[in-house]
């Protein structure tokens, strides 16, 4: 696995999720194989994969419902499934799971007698999703969007300090996918921490600051979305190319530069482009562009994913 | 304790509202009321002739009339009782795998075996619940026909209330347990309830007549918990099986104080099982 972020912070104090080579087998297939992650507390940490990658069996490992084969995993300072951790975890994982036969409200009803909670919450939970109208319907007859919802809402009982939503977009329609995005940003903002599952990039580069990228139950690499997309480029089209590129290694170094198809590649701070564009100016090169350069997730995870199964 | 109590109070919330629940509990009090009294009473009205298998119409009457109220909430419970509150319990525990709101309650924050005991409290309260709905549906019903019929209304003596009160409950929550933990066992209600009423209402009788017949064998029937449900009915005065008008599955296999003792252990292994697959088990 790459490890782009610095390491900085110790894992045991800020994370809220920590696993350490989190493997679960059935029988000879190997689902999740040697994961070790970090989701530090406060942030929007994206788990990025294809289907059937190894995502939700994390989760699961997480959140205790199935035993890890082997691997060990922390979480709020617990291990996994225990009490003391799973109070303060709001979750939904693969599909809501409800009683057909109640209401939407009941239902959340339920869940918040066994957390203690007082049916206010309900209601609270129940408005931050849009549902409060249909809270009396029966949840066999919700949709597949409110029955997600309604799975989120769940996992907002009583504010739980650690989210972790498994691909919580799925079936909504487009506003709903932007008012989810939205509430997980607010979410965010207001200091939880959101383990996010998916297998929409655009999804997890919109509102996640760091991601893992898993393929085939392997971690194959955890970053920033800055640093995962390239963030730290600048690429400049200018004229003459020679007397550019001359300039360019003078003010960022030999290293720092390539030349791709009649463009100049900086490997610096998008920050340096004032000062790279006074250097050029001042050497009588025409600048015709310079702009940070980065390449959409998407671009960076089927790279990843292409490089893992070459590996294999 | 506090997390228990609020399991139970969740899980009462989702029982009360559950169709299944209202249905198994009316299928019980209607099989009740039909065998005990309906039949019972066209028996004794066409001259003993009609299914009373050689009773009196005076032994007809006096099963009819309120003081005999106790042996008739307990005659049906070790073979109808069983299977329908079997079928309650493999329901209340298997359903949930399928719509995976164990997974949703195991993410909550209280223990699985904190969930699972509150499940076990909310059906026993349910259980409670149905047998004192049934002694007063019964007495309803005892006293009608006693004013119908011009007899002095005599009422159960407390003792043997008493007596079949817990005796219900030990036999409906033996019944009530062992599906639970097959429906967790099972995963799944449907395997769970094929499996848990084919041996109440067929392998439990067919064992007993086997046993009759091959010495070896009557051992393990006698200790079946159908046998041992249909003789804690026996010891609390209901009509065995192998007398004139005697009640399908209560039999006199074991003495009062071994099959309330069996009882009492089979409901313990029962939990136990439950307990131990919720507890060591992934739930997918």
């Amino acid at each position: 696995m790459t490890t782009l972020t610095d390491t900085a912070a110790p894992p045991e104090v800020a994370a809220a999720v920590s696993t350490q080579l989190l493997t679960k087998r059935y029988g000879e297939h190997v689902a999740v194989d040697a994961v070790s992650l970090t989701v530090r507390r406060g942030e929007v940490y994206g788990f990025l994969g294809p289907n059937g990658a190894g995502k939700t069996t994390t989760l699961r490992m997480i959140l205790g419902l199935i035993r890890a084969t082997s691997g060990a995993a922390t979480v709020l300072g617990q291990r996994p499934g225990a009490p003391a951790a799973n109070s303060r975890i709001g979750a939904l994982i693969e599909g809501p799971g409800f009683y057909p036969y109640l209401s939407g409200r009941d239902n959340l009803r339920v869940l918040a007698r066994y957390r203690g909670l007082a049916d206010d919450n309900v209601e609270w939970a129940l408005a931050q999703v849009d549902l409060t109208d249909r809270a009396g319907d029966r949840f066999r007859s919700y949709s597949l969007g409110m029955k997600q919802r309604l799975g989120v809402a769940a996992a907002l009982l009583g504010e739980p300090e650690l989210l972790i939503l498994d691909e919580p977009t799925n079936g909504l329609d487009p506003a709903g996918v932007s008012d989810m995005r939205r509430l997980i940003a607010d979410l965010a903002a207001a200091g939880h921490t959101v383990l996010l599952s998916s297998h929409l990039l655009s999804e997890v580069q919109e509102v996640c600051d760091r991601v893992g990228v898993i393929s085939r139950g392997r971690l194959i690499t955890e970053a920033t979305v800055t640093e995962l997309r390239g963030g730290n480029r600048l690429l400049v089209r200018a004229d003459p190319l020679d007397a550019a590129l001359a300039v360019c290694m003078r003010v960022v170094g030999d290293n720092a530069v390539s030349v791709v198809d009649g463009t100049l590649r900086l490997l610096v701070d998008p920050g340096l482009a004032a000062e790279v564009t006074r250097a050029l100016v001042s050497a009588e090169v025409d600048v015709h562009e310079i702009r940070p350069s980065e390449r959409s997730l998407e671009e960076v995870f089927f790279e990843m994913t292409a490089t893992e199964e070459d590996q294999r | 304790m506090t997390a228990i109590m609020a399991g139970t109070r969740a899980e009462m919330l989702r029982l009360r509202r559950w169709p299944a629940l209202w249905v198994m509990l009316g299928v019980w009090l209607l099989l009740n009321i039909i065998f005990d009294y309906v039949f019972t009473y066209l028996a004794y009205r066409n001259g003993g002739g009609f299914a009373s298998e050689g009773v009196s119409r005076e032994r007809l009457l006096a099963g009819l009339m309120p003081d005999a109220v106790p042996e008739a909430v307990v005659q049906g419970m070790p073979m109808f009782g069983g299977a329908i509150m079997l079928t309650l319990g493999a329901l209340a525990a298997g359903s949930g795998y399928g719509w995976g709101t164990w997974k949703t309650a195991f993410s909550q924050g209280p223990g699985r075996l904190t969930v699972t005991a509150g499940t076990l409290a909310a059906l026993a309260c349910v259980v409670v619940g149905l047998v004192v709905v049934t002694f007063a549906v019964d007495l309803g019903f005892a006293s009608t026909l006693a004013t119908v019929e011009g007899q002095s209304i005599a009422w159960p003596a407390a003792g043997d209330v008493a007596g079949a009160f817990g005796g219900g409950l030990l036999i409906l929550g033996m019944w009530t347990v062992a599906g639970v933990a097959i429906g967790t066992l099972a995963r799944s209600p449907a395997l769970a309830i094929g499996l848990g009423a084919v041996w109440v209402l067929v392998v439990e009788n067919l064992l007993r007549g086997a046993g009759t017949l091959l010495d070896w064998l009557q051992p393990l029937t006698d200790v079946t918990p159908g046998t041992v449900a249909g003789s804690v009915a026996a010891a609390l005065g209901a009509t065995p099986v192998s007398d004139e008008g005697g009640t399908p599955g209560v039999v006199t296999n074991l003495s009062g104080g071994s099959s309330i003792a069996l009882a009492l252990a089979y409901l313990a292994v029962f939990a136990v099982l439950t307990g131990v697959l919720v507890r060591r088990r992934d739930v997918n």
